[in-house]
């Protein structure tokens, strides 16, 4: 069962070949056996679960039940769960059990998907690797010493050691994309607005968005149906319509415009990562699609734009982990100065700790306009290059990373290192645009990701490419050794 | 970009996080690399460029001016380090 997509373990479902029941026990067992090997979820809500999974049972036997009822997902440990520890991969949060839902998981709720855990996760979402979570990295089903990615790696390191058939993340610059490259499975970032990020833990308000993971595209339509709401709870949720994501699948891609651009084809993109993409052009090419050299000028200043805004949004997010309301405590404060600095120092981690001294330095007196002032405009010019390109191309297409996964700790000391690896995917959260990774390749047994960028609001554009794409090609059906 | 020792003392007074004495050396080399990286910026010809915060341009959607929130003290305060009476509880700050 643990190979079924959830298209096919829907249609199971809804003709009784399987009970939710059956299902669930069986992801909550391949959990209890490998999760040990990838440290990949780090909460199982197994008693929960079944019992979520014989109420799907009922519905699901009275008819007229919703997609994915009775479908086991998995969270990521951003999301607030009511009466399940939330930590987001942080010591500040190991004891933080959240009296309410978020919108996405109550929106799961809803549609009766069970809930088997929650997935590990970089410290409150920054980092390109999982090490810096609280609970230990995550390991690549693919290759035990390499990172899955992250911030989100262990929804797609869970994804894709099938220990459950989706799993929901975040991305604020690549955290959703990134892992899901590495770890050879379909993730999507929605345009900005689109999910309700209310219970989602922030790290950059202007950049954070929620958005599925899986192993398909039509999987990813089926997910992201149940995550976009608008949400009276959340003022940046967007009022827009919402498509019916799988409608439009099977569209034909025949005349569609494939925007290539130079820039993300340069210097420090690895060869086999590079002929790889270039032959998922190709074959979209030979579906009719046609390709269209476009350039983003101001690309390679996103990197640095991003490390002025996200760094200044978190710190002002972050100022509420100050040890009084929830969450970590210091031992025996001296006084409340002391509370403050020392809880935060106990709590939070190192990459933590510089992004909210980075964010502080940018936001302080006589620096401001210097650089967050900066980075703003640079964030507008940006935004104004996709503008153009999409004046002439339907979506834009590229690598979503500079290499297949790396080793633990080979980035070094130099935080630069690992900033670069979201070269490729950065420039969309600035922009507000959705991003999408697709499993396009091979390269020394590892995956490698195609990225699909749409303009505002072009997820089912998006979907049906990356889904027209699955049809001719196999790479999404690759498991890891050991696990198919 | 490099970044005195004395400034990194006063981000960490100003971001309320205790840096110990053993590894500011470290903190500041860090830092400086990756104020080297945002320093990029500084070359960006943005004469005339309109600044935006947010991505879209969009604005923040409004609503009647209505109690949504119910109360939930009890369930709130239950998951609070130190709480007395309703309140929570810091070290004293008035002698």
């Amino acid at each position: 069962m643990y190979n079924l997509t959830i298209a096919e373990l829907v249609r199971g479902l809804q003709s009784k070949a399987f009970s939710s029941v059956e299902l669930t026990q069986h992801f909550l067992d391949r959990i209890a056996a490998l999760n040990p090997d990838y440290n990949a979820v780090i909460t199982v809500t197994a008693d929960q679960a079944l019992k979520a999974a014989i109420a799907a049972d009922k519905r699901l036997a009275a008819g007229g039940a919703p997609a994915l009822c009775g479908v086991p997902i998995l969270h990521k440990d951003i999301f607030c769960t009511k009466g399940v520890r939330t930590s987001c991969g942080s010591k500040m949060l190991d004891n933080f059990i959240p009296p309410y839902n978020a919108t996405v998981v109550e929106n799961f709720e809803q549609a009766g998907a069970v809930v088997l855990g929650k997935t590990n996760m970089d410290e409150f979402a920054m980092g390109s690797s999982n090490e810096t979570s609280f609970y230990g990295p995550v390991k690549n089903p693919w290759s035990t010493d390499c990172v899955p990615g992250g911030s989100s790696g262990g929804s797609a390191a869970a994804v894709a050691a099938r220990l459950a058939p989706a799993a929901t993340a975040t991305d604020t610059g690549g955290s959703i994309r990134q892992p899901a490259a590495l770890c050879g499975i379909t993730g999507l970032k929605p345009t900005y607005g689109r999910v309700s990020r209310w219970g989602m833990i922030a790290f950059a308000s202007s950049l954070d968005q929620a958005g599925p993971m899986a192993r398909t595209a039509e999987d990813c339509a089926l997910l992201l149906s149940c995550m976009a709401s608008l949400d009276d709870k959340d003022s940046t949720s967007i009022d827009h319509k919402i498509d019916d994501y799988s409608a439009s699948l099977n569209n034909s891609i025949k005349g569609l415009k494939i925007g290539v651009p130079s820039e993300y084809f340069s210097e420090g993109l690895d060869k086999g990562t590079e002929q790889a993409v270039r032959q998922a052009l190709s074959d979209l090419e030979a579906q009719g699609a046609e390709l269209v050299d476009i350039s983003l000028p101001n690309s390679g200043l996103s990197v640095p734009a991003y490390y002025v805004i996200a760094p200044a949004e978190a710190s002002a997010n972050l100022s509420r982990f100050d040890g009084v309301k929830y969450g970590y405590r210091c031992e025996d404060p001296k006084d409340l100065q002391d509370l403050y600095s020392r809880t935060r120092a106990e709590g939070f981690g190192e990459e933590v700790q510089r992004r909210i001294l980075i964010g502080t330095y940018c936001l302080s007196a006589g620096y401001y306009q210097a650089y967050y002032g900066k980075a703003q405009q640079v964030r507008q010019l940006i935004r104004q290059d996709f503008t153009q390109a999409f004046e002439q191309v339907d979506v834009i297409l590229g690598p979503t990373c500079p290499s297949p996964a790396f080793k633990f700790g080979s980035k070094g000391d130099d935080p630069v290192a690992m900033y670069l690896e979201d070269i490729y995917t950065i420039a969309t959260n600035l922009a507000g645009l959705p991003g999408m990774s697709v499993p396009c390749g091979m390269v020394d047994n590892k995956p490698v990701g195609l990225q699909i960028i749409g303009n505002y609001f072009d997820e089912a554009l998006m979907l049906n490419v990356a889904h027209q794409y699955q049809q001719v090609t196999h790479w999404h059906n690759l498991a890891p050794e050991g696990i198919a | 970009m490099n970044i005195k020792r004395q400034e990194i003392e006063k981000l960490a007074t100003l971001a309320r996080i205790a840096i110990d004495e053993s590894t500011i050396a470290e903190v500041t080399e860090r830092l400086g690399s990756v104020l080297e990286l945002v320093d990029q910026l500084q070359a960006a010809d943005t004469s005339g460029v309109e600044a935006i915060s947010h991505p879209m341009q969009g604005t923040q959607r409004l609503r009647e001016d209505e109690v949504t929130e119910l109360n939930q003290r009890q369930a709130l305060q239950a998951i609070a380090p130190d709480t007395e009476e309703g309140l929570f509880l810091v070290p004293k700050v008035i002698e």
